[in-house]
């Protein structure tokens, strides 16, 4: 697929530079002005060029929508999603709409009107109904797509309590990520980077009740149909949570705790078994396997074949690592988060865990003590 | 000819026959020339857009074939590329300088400062900048910090590599990536010289226009692009002064141990100190520059544009005043939408509400001139100059990328498409190549004046057809893998599965744009190559009306030989015709701004 696309690309561009010379050629030959000013037969040549442009554009814009729209996301994975992709497809038509009138206008206005000896340009300088027609217009477009953009906004950013949406800390570092579960109580405990402390790696507050039952996992798993809230905090610099299925970003700010609450709607199994992403799928083992073919040819490990899994990524630059920070993401029934969840250790197994490594090794737990008396803990939820 | 801009202007023409002799260094390298310096930063624009483009081919390529092996990589990159393998350090490095070089050093200072020097004192009438010695020394800031910023490339530990936008703590630890030690010192320092010579170049800028204009040059009756400069001046003396602000900030964060962007930070092991400071505030700072910058960008472009398409178009330009209110709107506008950059940065949500408000607001202006552009072909008589077709290319491009713009202002559909190739497409189509478009169809334009020659239509028929293909190739599917969930500034796409079905695109986006740089090649030999041996240039090849070509087509010091003309009109009576359907120069379809009005002719009330 990939040489065929590059020969075709590559024969267009002989044919349109042949062509082109052509043009010159038949322009040259009869033609001793010297000028290097365009004269009648150069503007009936580039309108002719023109033509072959606009296809060429026309035709790349349905060559992209025709092959490269089925590469938009599946359906969204949350409860917000639908209206994210509403307004998008909704936004997309208006745009897709407004070009193609404005680019055929351009275009057939500079081919339509090219330029010839004798003839005379009409002096139109101005008409007031004309330009108040095209400034009211955006005008009102715009005013329908903010208030839509709007409110959709406010529901999304707003998070709702009643709810009782679900804490979960989302942890950022370079260049992987960890969530921590509040646990039973619902409540995180406070952390702060200064408490990071050999198994501590979140700098868990030791002294915080409520750090007790959290659970700190490499894996982000949600019940299916369960509000959750991620608060999101950083141990180095920027990054950027961004779970592309759920139609959902926030970046992970040092020193401030950013968040961004979701529903997830569908499960991991039937997203799999959807029949978007069953196809994608295929696809792209497809394209694994040939490529698999090659590195084996060139005596390389071959590529594992893929099963689809949600994923949160990292959207901000963060380093060289940055092209590789994600973490899995596995939407279940709540039987199954409830199985999951409860084989995860929590904090304090954890820190009993280290103290009994310690007590054999008898490391000072000193440094962290005082380290939280002065330094000032922010963290809240 | 030592005497310098504003001496000559006070005693008018009588002095100018007799001229004290140059040397080569005054006239060549530190000139107070207005067209000389001009010279010097399309020239010094050029070299710089040369390496940010090449630097975009590199990492194109690594984007296309990722981790393989290529000898101009090992060329080029030397230890940065073992076996000939781009390592993703430099990677990284590549995508921040090429960012910097294009948005900063080539469409900045290449565009803004080529043309405002040349032009305002041409095309209002004056004999040169008000202030000649701070535009030459506001040059070789430029030049110095052109030094700096290509010196930074240099260094042991690689250039800045936290992106263009430079993001704290990124960019302040070295400990974070290897770029943020000596290169992004040097980063700072050259973009602190750089705002220094923007700077001194936007007021020379202001002040030339609002004082030295000829007899009769109201308001009213300065060119568009003498209007787009004039904004562009504005806003650049706003916002450039904040940058600085925040590069100074940064300074301090990075050297004297302040805490203005950092807080609670574990990295390498160990707690840094730095306590209180925010990232976000950074991002506020950079931004209050950062969005008026791609105005100070397309301005511009907007101003030469719609100048060469009336030329050329042989009409008025449609709605000078509309035009006018626009480029008004648009900078004022521009300096009140920087939170769309950062919707999802944490920033309070009810401030995104904002900030989507004025962006799409901005939508207003911006399509007022899209569609009088349209409306100026409208019945025109167009002359397919290769600079028209870069113009005809620039509304093409701006319209296409302009309209994503709604997409992205819009902050609940930025949530999904934040910092993703959708934005790289959108912001190279609206800013990218429609700016260097607009400085194409300039430098098509006005070569002549610059170097009293002409360059090679031909050659410039070929450079724009197929540069019009390739960009549109590389950066219309790109929307689409942006849309995919494809995040930008990533080394490679392989460590995602998922994005593997994404790669052909990738591959055709890059055979794009290989093309698309390789025919660059083309423009760069028939500029050179015209400057020395192209034909000679008529005093007005196009026909048009503006001032600047009623000056001689030999460089003169004070740009008239005798009495500066006075204007009469506004600059955009072409094709005007008397009440009997006659041109009112009889055979002659344009009439200078120094004309005075004829007998039974009527002004426009402009």
């Amino acid at each position: 697929m990939t040489v065929f696309l590059v020969i075709i690309v590559i024969a267009l561009f002989a044919v349109t530079i042949w062509q082109i010379s052509k043009i010159f050629q038949l322009s040259r030959s009869s033609n001793v002005d010297s000028s290097q000013i365009a004269n009648d037969k150069d503007n009936k040549s580039q309108a002719y060029i023109m033509i072959g442009f606009v296809i060429f554009f026309y035709g790349l814009m349905i060559y992209s929508f025709w092959n490269y729209s089925k590469l938009y996301l599946p359906e969204a994975a949350s409860a917000h999603g639908s209206h994210v992709d509403n307004l998008m497809f909704l936004s997309i038509g208006i745009i897709m709409f407004v070009q193609v009138i404005t680019q055929a206008l351009l275009h057939f206005f500079a081919i339509k009107y090219k330029g010839k000896k004798g003839n005379k340009a009409l002096f139109f300088a101005d008409n007031d109904k004309l330009e108040f027609i095209w400034t009211i217009i955006p005008v009102i477009v715009l005013a329908g797509l903010i208030i839509y953009g709007l409110f959709t906004w406010s529901d999304i950013m707003n998070i709702n309590e009643d709810e009782d949406p679900m804490i979960v800390e989302l942890y950022a570092y370079q260049f992987a990520w960890r969530a921590r579960y509040s646990g039973e109580d619902n409540t995180l405990g406070s952390a702060n980077v200064r408490f990071i402390e050999g198994v501590n790696q979140l700098g868990v507050d030791e002294s915080d009740p409520y750090a007790m039952d959290d659970k700190i996992t490499t894996e982000l798993h949600l019940p299916v149909g369960k509000p959750v809230v991620f608060k999101l905090r950083s141990q180095d610099v920027l990054h950027s949570a961004y779970f592309p299925h759920f139609r959902a970003q926030m970046n992970v700010v040092p020193g401030m705790i950013t968040q961004f609450g979701f529903t997830p709607t569908i499960t991991t199994e039937e997203m799999r078994n959807s029949e978007y992403m069953v196809d994608k799928v295929d696809n792209i083992n497809e394209i694994r396997k040939d490529k698999s073919k090659e590195l084996m040819a060139e005596g390389e490990t071959p590529l594992d074949s893929y099963e689809f899994d949600y994923y949160i990524l990292c959207n901000k630059i963060c380093g060289q690592g940055h092209y590789n920070m994600q973490m899995k993401i596995v939407v279940e029934s709540q039987e199954d988060y409830d199985a999951w969840i409860k084989e995860q250790q929590s904090f304090k197994e954890t820190m009993a865990s280290q103290q009994e490594q310690d007590s054999a090794g008898d490391a000072p737990q000193e440094d962290v003590k005082v380290a939280a008396e002065t330094v000032e803990v922010k963290e809240e939820n | 000819m030592s005497a310098v801009g504003h001496a000559t202007l006070d005693h008018a023409h009588d002095d100018h026959g007799h001229h004290h002799k140059q040397t080569f260094i005054t006239k060549y390298i530190f000139s107070t020339d207005h067209k000389m310096i001009s010279k010097q930063y399309l020239i010094t624009g050029l070299l710089m857009g040369v390496i940010g483009i090449l630097m975009s081919v590199l990492f194109r390529m690594q984007l296309a074939w990722p981790e393989q092996s290529f000898w101009i990589f090992k060329a080029l990159l030397g230890k940065w590329a073992p076996d000939g393998v781009m390592s993703p350090e430099i990677y990284l490095a590549l995508v921040t300088i090429h960012g910097t070089i294009m948005v900063f050093f080539v469409l900045t200072a290449g565009l803004s400062g080529t043309f405002s020097n040349l032009l305002i004192p041409l095309q209002i009438g004056a004999r040169d900048m008000a202030s000649g010695f701070l535009n030459m020394v506001s040059y070789w800031l430029f030049f110095v910090s052109c030094v700096i910023m290509l010196s930074s490339l240099f260094v042991e530990a690689g250039p800045a590599s936290a992106g263009w936008t430079i993001y704290p703590p990124l960019s302040a630890l070295p400990q974070a990536i290897g770029g943020s030690g000596l290169g992004m010192t040097l980063w700072l320092s050259a973009m602190a010289i750089f705002i220094a010579s923007s700077l001194l170049g936007s007021l020379n800028y202001i002040v030339t226009v609002i004082n030295l204009r000829t007899i009769g040059m109201s308001m009213t009756r300065l060119p568009l692009t003498i209007w787009a400069f004039f904004v562009t001046a504005i806003i650049g003396v706003v916002s450039f002064p904040v940058l600085l602000s925040a590069a100074l900030l940064l300074i301090m964060d990075r050297s004297f141990g302040t805490s203005f962007f950092l807080s609670d930070i574990f990295i390498q092991g160990e707690v840094l100190s730095h306590q209180g400071g925010s990232p976000v505030l950074f991002e506020h700072l950079f931004w209050f520059l950062g969005h008026p910058e791609v105005y100070i960008v397309i301005l511009p472009a907007m101003g030469l544009v719609s100048e060469i398409m009336a030329t050329n178009a042989r009409k008025p330009i449609f709605g000078y005043r509309a035009m006018v209110a626009s480029i008004l709107a648009i900078a004022f506008l521009s300096t009140i939408v920087w939170g769309h950059h950062m919707f999802v940065s944490g920033m309070n949500p009810f401030l995104g509400s904002v900030f989507t408000f004025t962006t799409l607001l901005i939508a207003i202006p911006s399509a007022v001139k899209a569609f009088n552009w349209i409306t100026t072909l409208w019945k025109g008589n167009l002359q397919m100059n290769p600079a028209m077709l870069f113009s005809i290319g620039f509304v093409s491009t701006f319209i296409t990328g302009g309209l994503t713009g709604i997409i992205l202002g819009d902050s609940t559909l930025d949530i999904n498409v934040h910092d993703t190739y959708f934005v790289i497409a959108h912001f190279h189509l609206v800013m990218g190549i429609s700016a260097l478009y607009g400085l194409l169809a300039g430098v098509y334009h006005w070569f002549p004046k610059m170097f009293g020659r002409m360059m090679n239509k031909n050659l410039g028929y070929i450079h724009f057809w197929i540069t019009a293909v390739g960009a549109y190739g590389v950066f219309f599917p790109m929307h689409f893998i942006g849309m995919a969930g494809l995040p930008r500034r990533y080394y490679t796409n392989t460590a995602f599965p998922y994005f593997d079905d994404l790669a052909d695109v990738n591959v055709l986006i890059t055979v794009f744009a290989l093309i698309t740089a390789a025919v660059q090649l083309v423009f760069l030999y028939n500029f050179f190559s015209s400057i020395f041996f192209g034909k000679k240039a008529t005093q007005n090849p196009w026909n048009a009306t503006t001032l600047e070509w009623t000056t001689p087509v030999e460089h003169i010091h004070g740009n008239w030989p005798g009495a500066i003309p006075s204007v009469y009109r506004w600059p955009y009576d072409y094709s005007k015709v008397k009440e009997d359907g006659e041109y009112v120069i009889a055979g002659q379809d344009f009439i200078p701004q120094n004309v005075p009005l004829q007998e039974n002719e009527e002004e426009m009330n402009h």
